[in-house]
């Protein structure tokens, strides 16, 4: 096995108490792990300390230097009202447009407050998948996607892993881990 | 009517200087408005004016006075950065009302300040010199520079903000940075064309910009463009027709902001 990029040992993390932990895990470059559990386990929270924007209450976090790291969030921010395009979000990330879903594509001029739910989410999330980055985090990315965005993430996450990043996956999609994911942690 | 006072050398400096803050505080208002934030440039404008007449009193430099009180105010609001929006809008609320208060008070009791007070809310853009536009023309460029350097910071954390702080950068600092350049430039625009005519120009033409652009960019091209165009239009509509400045400058946005808001509601009609 390749040295980790990411490494957590006995990891206990919260905000005002510790919500998730303790959690070791190893994470090499290739690999696509998935996070799994029952709700309010502590998945997103893990993600989270891993980004510094949970607390460390005990054990600790080994990151390669110069590691870089790609957060997508559960709910994208609000964007009603703001001239913001699809383009613009991507190029926000530095993530590349080479490879958007064909029902994507084309609609990266408009404004991001004119685009449906699911297409929201997937730009979202092709702007983290996509950016310059090591190790890619995902919190719950099947969240208003239809079976046919689900089928193109799926390849896109092979295809990323197929690159060299590795990539942690939260969700509450069984089927989504199952066909994505190397191997799964379970938590709580 | 007399039109020839448009062209009259004696309004060029006051005219450049009124100039360089309705290319500015547009820009600045885009980002204000998507935080959120439009009541903190008026507190900051209110409490500026508070700071230049303190200032006056003590026998300081005006600007010295405005950029201080802008900056502590900019200081204030950053204390507040991690509290909740409804906190964050009582916090500029009472800013607001700290250097209203204070203002007005001077004003009531100090002859001295009473002149000055109706120049810092009504604007005096006719008065300002070449000095004024100096210290304005300092400001304003490196501060386009640093906002360019800052814009995709605060892009991306208001659209990003977990991948944000994943990549190891500081939202307070980039959030700071801008509220000290948007405090700097409404003390200075303060100044010349008055409290409400830098808050118009810092609030509406963004307001129009985001109804119409369907990009960042192009809605950043089009508040400049609106802030510049109504304050040439009331420039000149002053001049001509003698009458103050910053009031005709403001019911000039508003009108114009209005009718953007009714236009686009048509135009949206299936």
């Amino acid at each position: 096995m390749s040295a980790p990029l990411l490494e957590l040992d006995a990891l206990s993390a919260g905000y005002a108490g510790p919500v998730v932990g303790p959690v070791s895990l190893r994470l090499a470059g290739g690999e696509v792990v998935g996070i799994v559990g029952p709700n309010g386990v502590g998945k997103s929270t893990l993600l989270a300390a891993l980004t510094g924007s949970a607390r460390l209450f005990s054990g600790r976090i080994d990151k390669r230097p110069g590691l870089r790291l790609s957060l997508q969030q559960q709910q994208p921010p609000a964007i009603d009202g703001v001239p913001f395009n699809g383009q613009e979000l991507l190029a926000l990330t530095g993530a590349t447009k080479e490879g958007l879903p064909p029902w994507l594509a084309p609609r990266l001029t408009q404004r991001l407050d004119r685009l449906s739910g699911g297409l929201l989410q997937f730009l979202y999330l092709w702007a983290c998948l996509q950016a310059p980055a090591e190790v890619v985090l995902l919190d719950e990315p099947t969240n208003n996607l239809d079976p046919e965005g689900v089928a193109f993430l799926e390849g896109a996450l092979r295809q990323r892993a197929g690159q060299g990043a590795a990539l942690l996956v939260v969700s509450h999609d069984a089927r989504f881990i199952d066909a994505v994911c190397d191997r799964t942690v379970k938590l709580g | 009517m007399n039109t020839s006072l448009l062209f009259d050398p004696l309004f060029a400096a006051p005219f450049a200087t009124g100039l360089v803050f309705a290319i500015l505080l547009p820009l600045l208002g885009g980002y204000l408005r998507l935080r959120d934030e439009w009541l903190a440039a008026l507190a900051f404008a209110q409490t500026a004016a508070a700071g230049s007449l303190l200032a006056m009193l003590l026998g300081l430099p005006l600007a010295l006075g405005g950029l201080a009180a802008a900056g502590l105010a900019a200081g204030l609001k950053h204390a507040f950065e991690g509290a909740t929006r409804g906190a964050q809008g009582a916090a500029y609320a009472m800013l607001l009302l700290l250097g209203w208060g204070i203002s007005v008070l001077l004003v009531a009791n100090l002859p001295l300040a009473e002149r000055m007070g109706h120049a810092l809310f009504d604007g005096q853009l006719y008065f300002t010199n070449s000095s004024h536009l100096i210290i304005a023309a300092a400001f304003a460029l490196p501060a386009i520079f640093v906002l360019r350097w800052l814009s995709r910071r605060l892009l991306l954390a208001h659209f990003f903000p977990d991948f944000f702080r994943a990549r190891g950068l500081s939202e307070r600092r980039a959030h700071f940075s801008f509220d000290l350049l948007v405090a700097g430039a409404l003390a200075l625009a303060t100044m010349s064309i008055g409290v409400m005519g830098a808050f118009a120009l810092i609030f509406v033409p963004p307001l129009i910009a985001f109804g119409w652009a369907d990009g960042w960019r192009r809605s950043v091209l089009l508040a400049v463009g609106s802030g510049v165009a109504a304050y040439v239009i009331a420039f000149a509509l002053a001049l001509v027709l003698d009458q103050p400045f910053g009031p005709l400058l403001g019911l000039l946005l508003v009108v114009s902001g209005v009718a953007s808001a009714l236009l686009r509601r048509i135009s949206d009609r299936p």
